[in-house]
């Protein structure tokens, strides 16, 4: 699922890579909201019953990007596969909600800033939509959906300076994400 | 007065409404209310299906000009993000509702469109293990 602007965005990487599960996009963050997501690649184990047997984590599918942020795919993909085979590292219910990041409502007026500048910006009305995506970063600062997912939008580029400054940001805060325990071989 | 092409977002949904801005407030008919957002004013509060909210300043949430936006919000603990030289209003859900479903541990349903607009749900694919993957091009 992509948290991007549009399907065009998306569609680079989904025909190079040929998924054959649905791959869905997601301009309105209609999933960032409710899953409490505040940064990609988040991903979430969900099992047949439709319960979340892992919460929001950063994970990799690949060693892409490593050298950058340090975590390796082989462990993420490793437990991934023993879940799959056998139910392997689902974890009980009190140990997935102690891993949740639940958000504030602070981040939740974000959210609804978000949604406002998303709808001026589809108007037309740049510089209004521009005012909302703004207050939306400033009240929730680390999210990286909102402050680094609106800068295409924006017509900033998402790997300029702007993405720097706000890396260093990030940084000096501590790099606040998902509260989850690292994976065997992590 | 009459009353100003205005718009309520909600869930995903924009209705277009009259509302009457005056003295920096935004307010519009308590049937307005109820259309964009599903919250009528009752006798016990204001309801949404099941669930009343009780009111307590019944007379500063809705006078003569309708029902008062950011007091709306403010009563509900919802969050409001307004643009009056717009005319746009976003009502979004709160953390007490976010946190407490999370909490749950069942997984958030939801419908989004694929890279041809062809839509999916997630409860389509009970009965199978799924990995929800949010990525980006950014």
């Amino acid at each position: 699922m992509a948290l991007d602007r549009s399907a065009d965005d998306a569609r680079p990487y989904v025909e190079r890579a040929h998924p054959t599960h649905p791959t869905l996009v997601d301009p309105e963050h209609v999933v960032a909201d409710l899953y409490g997501m505040i940064n990609v690649p988040t991903v979430v184990w969900i099992d047949e019953r439709g319960r979340i047997v892992r919460p929001n984590d950063a994970q990799f599918g690949t060693d892409t990007f490593t050298a950058f942020h340090g975590k390796k795919s082989a462990p993420f993909l490793a437990a991934l596969r023993a879940w799959v085979r056998d139910g392997r590292g689902a974890l009980a219910d009190s140990d997935a909600r102690a891993q949740q990041r639940l958000p504030s409502a602070e981040e939740q007026l974000a959210r609804a800033h978000f949604t406002l500048a998303w709808h001026l910006h589809q108007r037309g009305r740049t510089e209004a939509a521009e005012r909302h995506f703004l207050r939306a970063g400033e009240l929730s600062p680390h999210d990286w959906t909102i402050r680094r997912g609106s800068m295409p939008i924006r017509g900033i580029n998402p790997m300029g300076p702007q993405f720097f400054e706000l890396y260093k940001e990030w940084e000096a805060a501590g790099k606040p994400g998902y509260p989850t325990q690292p994976l065997e071989g992590e | 007065m009459a009353g100003e092409a205005f718009t309520l977002i909600e869930g995903g949904r924009a209705t277009p409404v009259e509302a009457r801005l005056a003295e920096g407030r935004v307010r519009v008919a308590e049937a307005d209310v109820e259309r964009a957002f599903g919250w009528k004013l009752a006798p016990q509060g204001l309801c949404k299906g099941p669930v009343c909210v009780p009111v307590r300043d019944r007379a500063g949430l809705a006078a003569e000009g309708g029902v008062d936006l950011e007091t709306l919000a403010e009563t509900l603990g919802l969050p409001l993000a307004l643009d009056r030289e717009e005319r746009v209003a976003v009502l979004g859900a709160s953390s007490a509702e976010r946190c407490g479903r999370l909490a749950s541990l069942e997984a958030p349903d939801f419908e989004l469109p694929d890279l041809a607009g062809r839509l999916h749900r997630l409860s389509d694919q009970r009965g199978k293990k799924v990995l929800l993957i949010a990525y980006a091009s950014w």
